[in-house]
């Protein structure tokens, strides 16, 4: 079964058509992109995939579930994560609650549990916290813990937030420009924990981005749209080369 | 039967201009800043009071002036007066109470919240002051009274709906096409980019505090012409319910509060002739409350969409 | 503590006065606490805490009724009245599950719609509830409600106790125990989650809509056992106790003792409650001075007295001393 189906995916604001007939399917372990010049329906299709549009046609299916009707936190419970273009943490809260906050979808205890403090409710917590923990030192940012992110640099903040995505335990890793407005430093770094994500954890990884060196380093295969419609999509060296691609973003040359 | 008709029609219309004014004054401050202004309804008791006692100086009560000028002159002082002290007061809350917090960069709750309490020193001052003794408007000019269809509508009544009607194109006039109010429009958008552009951000936001309050003060005025008993409290549920009228047809945009007044007023009126006036809060509010679940940004606000 | 409240009326240390001054501030603090779990913790501007306030207010005094005195309305009493001092606690719950259904009013369209909207929604919402008590005939319309007041008399005359001031203890006890577990559960950080970003809420898995719910009605709730040990304390409910004036009392604890800080909402509930008390010899002018005093204090410390900070975040060593857990 496959991991994401989507088929012949509509979505129209109005008279706007962001995106047209997209379909996409994917196996499980990936790593893939989705490219294409600004307003192209990059978001957009992120967004309905994460259930916070309901497409005007066509279906997507997550592990098989058609996914239409649901709201995002349910979406979310199937096992896909995303992060955000700009930056989306609670910023009152510390890193730690960040993390923990996420795991509504898997509480396993009520509000009359929560106000009574019963048994269940200090094992959850309990457990909670300590998954939390764990995953912070697995990914080396346990002294941070106790951090509200807008005191951490932006690099960090963005590394916060692949954390939180990832402290749902996703079969999918949505990742909406993971390198914007980063320096080239850390730009290289965020290539390396890309990579070392896919390594350790078992998912497979979509992501938007413009930055080309991030895609073409990461990816075995790219998906490229414009106008809400597909032009392109094959393996890092076949966009490269792909005329259609080129006059997308660099405009037609003969004109 | 088509003669009541004719003439609840013409109350509400009548008491829908109060609202639309004191709605437009909401409209214009929530616009700009995205302050709801709950010190507005208040602006316009105090609007009446100062009209009352522009009236009655003018007419030489106090001695200041000679006695005998005629109605209308004095209608005619009145009305500059009114609107200019009146904004005065508008103008002199925002200095004082807003604008620090403001530059503090307080929470926008807590401007709201003074707003809150600075309608409440308005009213227990005046009361404070000026006593619990209603205040009776003197009348300036005769009445006349036309007959429409059978329906008996007074002068006033018709010069309040007309006024509020030319003030809405006047201020649409403002608006759209002259240049202040084209900044005000860019302050909505984007406060921090307004200065940048050479837009003199206290300047701007001076002038809708003017307009505003000058536009409640107004309304205080024809209030107390058709309805002569002033007190202290008369501000405050017609300015909530302004408010609410202003939300309904859409918060931030003129149209929206200006329809959105004559809207609860033809409410107000028909459930009051149809059920009963005990009714009439109950009733139409429920009919709000449904058109808000309907349409959760009001009749003419855009719906505002979060881009993730 | 609360011995020694009772130690102190019983030994007349606490007058009469001064027991009704306690009780007032204790209803406040249940309100203002109540009200900073949707305004504070949530984020929401809700301005129809009286409305609920009232909803419990008037559920409980007809409960009271219904069980113990009877009328020509309610019919006859159900239950002895030697038993009013035991089904206090029950007349006050419903009061709370009363309030809190109606709390539902402005829990659903907080779904849709959020900001100065819902502000407008909750406005309307105490209008209703105001002006629907008002069409009730059975509870007095406008003139209102004392049914109640043969119960609190026989209650009165059955304990020797300050039964109201001990109630409203445990009530106060009680609200800022519950608040407390909540806002610290992970379960209740998706109500704050909710304030600083909803769409990252919806998308990392919490209910939103669940949690708004719980929000809602737990605040309200609150209000409503507010409400219904004012109606005790007072004997007498009318309508014209639960205008907007009684909602920005509310609001303006709240902010003054900063969104998000349950002490902060009791020691503002506190002051609020001494300020009223100790301007009474000025009148009206009163409502100018506290409001005026307010707003200069605001001027000073714009984020509230207490920010979002608790008392134990300024003095970690008074953890010692008291244990919510």
């Amino acid at each position: 079964m496959a991991l994401l189906e989507i088929t012949d995916l509509t979505q129209r604001f109005g008279g706007l058509l962001a995106v047209n007939e997209f379909s996409v399917r994917l196996e499980g372990r990936e790593m893939c992109a989705l490219i294409g010049p600004n307003g192209a329906g990059k978001t957009t299709v992120f967004n309905l995939v994460s259930g916070f549009y309901q497409p005007t046609s066509g279906s997507i299916k997550i592990g098989g579930v058609d996914t239409r009707g649901m709201k995002p936190h349910q979406v979310t419970s199937l096992g896909v994560a995303r992060t955000f273009q700009n930056i989306r943490l609670w910023n009152d809260m510390t890193v730690l609650d960040n993390i923990k906050v996420s795991q509504h979808y898997r509480l396993g205890y009520s509000l009359v549990d929560s106000l009574l403090r019963t048994r269940r409710y200090a094992d959850r917590e309990k457990a909670i916290d300590h998954e939390a923990m764990e995953l912070l030192e697995f990914m080396g940012m346990r002294d941070l813990a106790d951090e509200v992110p807008p005191n951490l640099p932006y690099g960090t903040q963005r590394k916060v937030e692949i954390a939180r995505a990832l402290s749902i335990k996703p079969k999918l890793l949505l990742l909406d420009e993971p390198a914007a407005g980063l320096p080239s430093t850390d730009v290289v770094e965020l290539i390396k924990l890309v990579e070392w994500i896919h390594k350790e954890f078992d998912l497979a990884i979509w992501m938007i981005e413009h930055q080309m060196t991030v895609v073409m380093s990461l990816c075995q295969w790219i998906k490229v749209i414009d106008f809400g419609a597909t032009i392109a999509e094959g393996t890092p060296e076949e966009i490269r080369n792909n005329p259609e691609v080129i006059k997308a973003y660099l405009g037609d040359e003969n004109i | 039967m088509l003669e009541t008709f004719i003439q609840q029609g013409i109350n509400a219309l009548q008491l829908g201009s109060y609202y639309s004014l004191i709605a437009l004054g909401y409209c214009l401050v929530y616009g700009v800043l995205l302050l709801i202004n709950f010190a507005h309804g208040d602006i316009f008791m105090v609007g009446a009071y100062i009209a009352f006692f522009c009236a009655t100086a003018l007419m030489g009560k106090y001695g200041v002036l000679d006695a005998g000028m005629s109605g209308w002159i004095v209608l005619a002082l009145t009305v500059p007066l009114t609107m200019l002290l009146t904004s005065g007061v508008g103008v002199f809350i925002e200095r004082v109470a807003y604008r620090p917090l403001r530059l503090k960069g307080a929470n926008r709750l807590y401007v709201v919240i003074t707003a809150l309490m600075m309608g409440i020193v308005l009213e227990y001052g005046n009361l404070a002051m000026l006593g619990a003794t209603r205040k009776s408007f003197p009348t300036l000019v005769p009445r006349a009274i036309f007959e429409i269809g059978g329906a008996t509508v007074t002068s006033l009544k018709l010069a309040a709906i007309f006024t509020s009607f030319a003030v809405f194109g006047l201020l649409q006039w403002i608006v759209t096409r002259t240049k202040i109010g084209m900044a005000m429009r860019a302050v909505s958008f984007d406060k921090f980019a307004v200065p940048l552009m050479g837009i003199p951000l206290d300047i701007v936001i001076i002038f809708t505090f003017f307009l505003g309050s000058s536009m409640a003060g107004l309304a205080g005025l024809l209030y107390a012409m058709n309805f002569p008993v002033l007190d202290p409290f008369m501000g405050a549920l017609v300015g909530w319910k302004a408010f609410i009228a202003a939300v309904v047809g859409g918060i931030g945009d003129i149209r929206g509060a200006f329809i959105g007044g004559f809207l609860l007023a033809f409410l107000e009126v028909t459930v009051a002739a149809t059920f009963s006036s005990e009714l009439r809060d109950l009733i139409s509010f429920t009919i709000l409350l449904g058109i808000l679940s309907w349409k959760p940004t009001g009749l003419f606000g855009k719906p505002r969409t979060t881009k993730i | 503590m609360l011995l020694g409240l009772v130690a102190m009326t019983q030994t007349g240390l606490l007058g009469q006065y001064a027991q009704t001054f306690l009780c007032t501030m204790g209803i406040y603090m249940i309100l203002a606490a109540s009200l900073n779990l949707v305004n504070g913790y949530m984020g929401e501007f809700s301005c129809g805490h009286a409305g609920f306030m009232a909803v419990g207010a008037y559920t409980a005094s007809i409960v009271g009724v219904i069980l113990f005195v009877g009328d020509e309305n309610f019919g006859p009493a159900l239950l002895p009245m030697s038993l009013a001092p035991l089904a206090f606690p029950l007349i006050l719950a419903t009061g709370f599950a009363a309030a809190a259904l109606v709390g539902l009013l402005v829990a659903v369209p907080s779904f849709k719609t959020r900001g100065d909207y819902l502000a407008v929604i909750t406005l309307a919402a105490g209008y209703i509830v105001k002006s629907a008590l008002e069409n009730i005939e059975i509870v007095g319309g406008p003139r209102g409600f004392m049914g109640m007041k043969k119960v609190v008399l026989a209650i009165e005359e059955s304990l020797t106790v300050p039964w109201m001031l001990v109630w409203i203890f445990i009530g106060v006890v009680l609200t800022v125990w519950l608040l407390r577990r909540f806002v610290y559960s992970t379960y209740g950080k998706g109500v704050m989650a909710i304030h600083q970003d909803e769409v990252a809420a919806e998308i990392m898995s919490v209910n939103t809509n669940h949690m708004k719910l719980v929000a809602f009605m737990l605040s309200s709730g609150l209000a409503g056992l507010a409400g219904g040990l004012y109606a005790y304390l007072i004997g007498f409910v009318n309508p014209a106790s639960f205008t907007i004036l009684r909602s920005t009392e509310c609001l303006v604890m709240v902010y003054l003792g900063g969104m998000g800080s349950l002490t902060g909402s009791i020691l503002a509930a506190g002051i609020f409650t001494i300020l009223l008390e100790f301007l009474k010899p000025l009148e009206q002018l009163k409502w100018v001075a506290i409001p005026m005093l307010l707003i200069v204090l605001m001027q000073f410390r714009p984020e509230g007295l207490m920010g979002n900070r608790e008392l134990s975040d300024i003095f970690p060593k008074l953890k010692r001393f008291y244990r919510f857990k």
